[in-house]
């Protein structure tokens, strides 16, 4: 990699047909933004439009220029860049939106503003959430598995412009949901709020996504496909035919914004924790363990503890997963028999999920000394220990007389945020540690030491989050059915709502402390990257960013 | 050509690989959930159960629009304090025609499956408009917009037939008359409202949800959608015990 | 489909789900413990440490 690369004459395959369809897609959405009657999908295709022409235009400007240049002597790592900055520029996005709507809960007084509905809590939520699990979440999965499937296979990604359709369609994705949540067009289904446009443009990104990653693996030079890849490949494969499934949706016409979802009530129920629940399974877990099983024993220099296990991890966990998802559903109108499946499955879940929280701790064995030197390592670590704490609580919750107390109240807010937080961020964060360097490289980051103060500012505010949201969520269920001696209900529901308003604070202090954390991430980031080189600069990055 | 034998080996690799991850993804989830669709057994049989009014759709639309399901659950469990505080507990068939369902997940604020009928319009109003002006100790967003927003139905009848698709039962009666059957609702003095009655049921009302005689609100149709949230089923005629009722 | 009422329907998915998920779970022990494949997964667990270099 260190030595100059040779200049091939030739754009990235595919190039000019992607010209051809940026152009004929910013013509057709233009079309219909001048027909459509209604505002809102005026708006939303007018940003399809816009991308477009953007795409349309630097691409004619690369192809014509000359700058637009293939490498197939070298790793694709431009994209793996943006990847990095995409992730982080959404992290702080999704955090911030995140403290707005605790700040609030805790404060409706200052922070709603009657004028701007578009500020109101039913519509940041979703921004909040997608933000956060798609946005942030999505993309650190997509640059990690750009780079872990050509280091392990060995071969340059696949598919010419490809990964950067991926990676520019993705966004598109995410600011056609964004800004649809701000304008009201949401399906109104938890974590698969986007309307049917959107559900389908995110189909053709992530086939292509699908596609880039199977034709690297298809690439490569040695039989066995590393155990990562293979996480990698169960959460592009079934959040797929999850996305599919869940989002199956008829517009109300071609040209209107919205859509009703095909199925109703109790089957609509059971689909969508079906999806809500493996998008947590094969979203915010497969795709994370494969990032633990690479970084992890890459980051300590020994090999992952038991390969075996992690075979076994890989299948037990995807197998039982699949049926959890109606412990969503407790004492519903869901038949019992689905409810009893849903429950057990969920506490077999336990044990998969602590296989491979051993499996990840125990790569460390002969290295723990790093723990304390490396705050990377440690964050690595921390983000384990809550996967599993998280895939502890996560079956207790799951017991219906748990359950009963439980659910619809804070303490499932503080159990979600345990593992975006502690396992999901934690881990993300740890690999864009290792990965800045590599990328652009350098020795290291540009200061351990403000590592270590966003390690501990971090973990200190998941900690009063989840502290807070348990004090909470267990306070307002025993109050919901405390009774008085006389035999009535003890409280009325917003009794229940005030005596939360300390923990709300706390909660907002929590996720403060953890964006603030994140925004130093961002400044060492920035400072490593601005830093003089370890090695001669690359000659090649100007191409890429000119597609960027 | 061995290049090419060596590439269909990998290929073979990467593709068993999928296929184990789809069977043991797919069946899964299909062994589960299919039951459900195959019979209508899981949604009880009851009396009084109909689509929404042209104008309690409009409203539910609303509802959906500004995210109340985030906050507001449509399912009450057959516990002893949810029944006591929010009524007789939710059945699959209330919400048989709810594309999509809204139970929700988490209660900020209460359960709203049973709100129809507790409190007035007006109180709706007032609470929606400025909710700490009614309930001081509330945390839910302010809602004034609504009721300066008049209410676009132009697609109301395609919204309705988008539905009918999906087995929603419309007639072709109530999709002609969808726009006036909309208006009558929102208006106390409509001579249209015998005949919107006679196509939804003798329990619809009309009224100006929102006080405001001058024009249709957003306010207008989620009022009158809050309004017959779960007062549909008659319970009289809804038998617990029975079995077809015991899954 | 009159033929299936809805009890034999759930019970179907509800053994048969638990017939498939033992011969899933073993199929996967058996393919990890496979001594043939010690190997082969030795090697592959060096995999991240190797040289970076693309070939």
């Amino acid at each position: 990699m260190s030595a100059p690369s040779k200049i091939s004459a030739s754009p990235p395959a595919g190039s000019g047909v992607l010209l051809v369809i940026s152009a004929v897609g910013a013509f057709l959405a233009i079309l219909g933004a001048g027909l459509t009657q209604d505002p809102i999908f005026r708006l939303q295709i007018g940003t399809i439009a816009l991308a477009g022409v953007i795409a349309a235009f630097v691409l004619n400007g690369g192809l014509a220029g000359g700058t637009l240049r293939d490498h197939p002597d070298q790793y694709s790592d431009n994209v793996i860049k943006a990847g990095v900055i995409a992730t982080m520029f959404w992290a702080a996005a999704g955090l911030l939106v995140g403290v707005i709507i605790a700040a609030q809960l805790s404060w409706p007084r200052i922070f709603y503003f009657p004028e701007f509905g578009f500020l109101n809590f039913g519509r940041l939520r979703p921004l909040h959430t997608s933000a956060v699990i798609f946005a942030f979440g999505g993309n650190a999965l997509i640059a990690t598995s750009f780079w872990v499937v050509q280091r392990t296979c060995k071969a340059r990604l696949a598919g010419g412009i490809t990964p950067w359709f991926v990676f520019w369609g993705y966004q598109l994705f995410i600011v056609l949901a964004a800004t649809g949540y701000l304008m009201g067009a949401t399906q109104g289904k938890e974590y698969a709020e986007p309307e049917w446009y959107t559900d389908l443009w995110l189909t053709i990104v992530w086939v292509a996504y699908l596609l880039v990653f199977l034709g690297t693996i298809w690439k490569r030079k040695e039989p066995h496909i590393y155990v990562a890849n293979w996480f990698y490949l169960a959460f592009i494969v079934t959040i797929a035919l999850l996305h599919l499934v869940n989002n199956a949706a008829i517009p109300v016409g071609l040209l209107n914004h919205k859509s009703y979802d095909v199925f109703s009530g109790v089957q609509d129920a059971l689909v969508q924790w079906w999806y809500g629940h493996n998008a947590v399974g094969f979203f915010l877990t497969a795709g994370f363990l494969a990032m633990m099983y690479y970084f992890v024993p890459k980051r300590v220099e020994r090999p992952v503890y038991s390969y075996r296990l992690s075979i076994v991890h890989f299948w037990a966990l995807i197998f039982i997963y699949i049926w959890a998802g109606p412990h969503h559903l407790h004492y519903t109108a869901l038949p019992q028999w689905a409810q009893t499946l849903g429950m057990t499955f969920s506490i077999m879940l336990w044990m998969p999920s602590w296989g491979g929280m051993i499996n990840g701790l125990m790569t460390l064995s002969g290295a723990w000394d790093k723990l304390r030197t490396d705050p990377v390592v440690r964050m690595m670590v921390v983000s384990i220990a809550f996967y599993g704490m998280s895939t502890f609580e996560g079956p207790v919750m799951s017991i219906r007389a748990v359950n009963a107390l439980s659910h619809y109240t804070d303490w499932t807010i503080g159990h979600v945020h345990s593992g975006a937080l502690g396992w999901v961020g934690f881990i993300s964060f740890g690999a864009i540690y290792c990965l800045v360097p590599w990328l652009w490289k350098k020795k290291e980051m540009y200061s351990t030491k403000l590592i270590e103060w966003h390690f501990w500012i971090a973990t200190t505010g998941i900690l009063l989050y989840i502290a807070a949201m348990w004090v909470s969520g267990i306070m307002e269920g025993l109050m919901w059915r405390e009774y008085t001696p006389q035999g009535f209900l003890a409280y009325s529901f917003i009794e229940t709502v005030s005596a939360k308003h300390i923990e709300n604070v706390i909660r907002t202090v929590g996720g403060l402390m953890y964006l603030a954390g994140a925004l130093i991430m961002i400044v060492n980031v920035w400072k490593t990257i601005a830093s003089p080189s370890a090695e001669p600069a690359e000659a090649s990055a100007a191409p890429a960013t000119a597609i960027a | 050509m061995s290049l090419w034998k060596q590439h269909a080996k990998f290929e073979r690799h990467s593709l068993l690989l999928i296929v184990g991850i789809l069977l043991v993804v797919s069946i899964g989830g299909l062994v589960e959930i299919a039951p459900l669709f195959w019979l209508q057994g899981t949604i009880e049989k009851v009396q009084g159960v109909r689509p929404y009014t042209p104008l309690e759709l409009a409203g539910r639309d609303i509802y959906v629009r500004e995210g109340c399901y985030l906050c507001h659950s449509q399912m009450i469990r057959p516990l002893r304090d949810e029944v006591e505080r929010y009524g007789h507990y939710s059945l699959a068939a209330e919400s048989m025609y709810d594309h999509p369902f809204q139970w929700g997940s988490k209660r900020t604020g209460p359960d709203l499956a049973r709100v129809g009928g507790k409190y007035s319009d007006s109180w709706h109003r007032d609470h929606l408009m400025d909710p700490r002006s009614v309930v001081p100790e509330s945390v839910m967003p302010p809602y004034k917009f609504l009721a300066d927003k008049e209410l676009d139905y132009h697609d109301i009848v395609d919204r309705m037939k988008t539905l009918r698709t999906e087995g929603v039962p419309y007639t072709a009666d109530e999709i002609a008359n969808a726009k006036k059957d909309l208006e009558a609702q929102a208006d106390p003095f409509s001579t249209d409202a015998v005949a919107l009655r006679g196509r939804y049921g003798a329990k619809v009302v009309n009224r100006d949800f929102d006080g405001d005689p001058n024009k249709i609100t957003e306010m207008d149709a989620l009022v009158a959608y809050l309004q017959m949230l779960g007062t549909l089923v008659d319970f009289k005629s809804y038998k617990a015990q029975a079995p077809e009722n015991q899954r | 489909m009159s033929g299936l009422s809805y009890e034999t329907v759930a019970r179907f998915a509800q053994q048969g789900g638990l017939i498939y998920f033992g011969l899933i779970f073993l199929a996967g022990v058996a393919y990890a413990l496979r001594p043939s494949k010690k190997a082969e997964f030795q090697h592959a667990a060096r995999m991240p440490l190797d040289d970076e270099e693309l070939l």
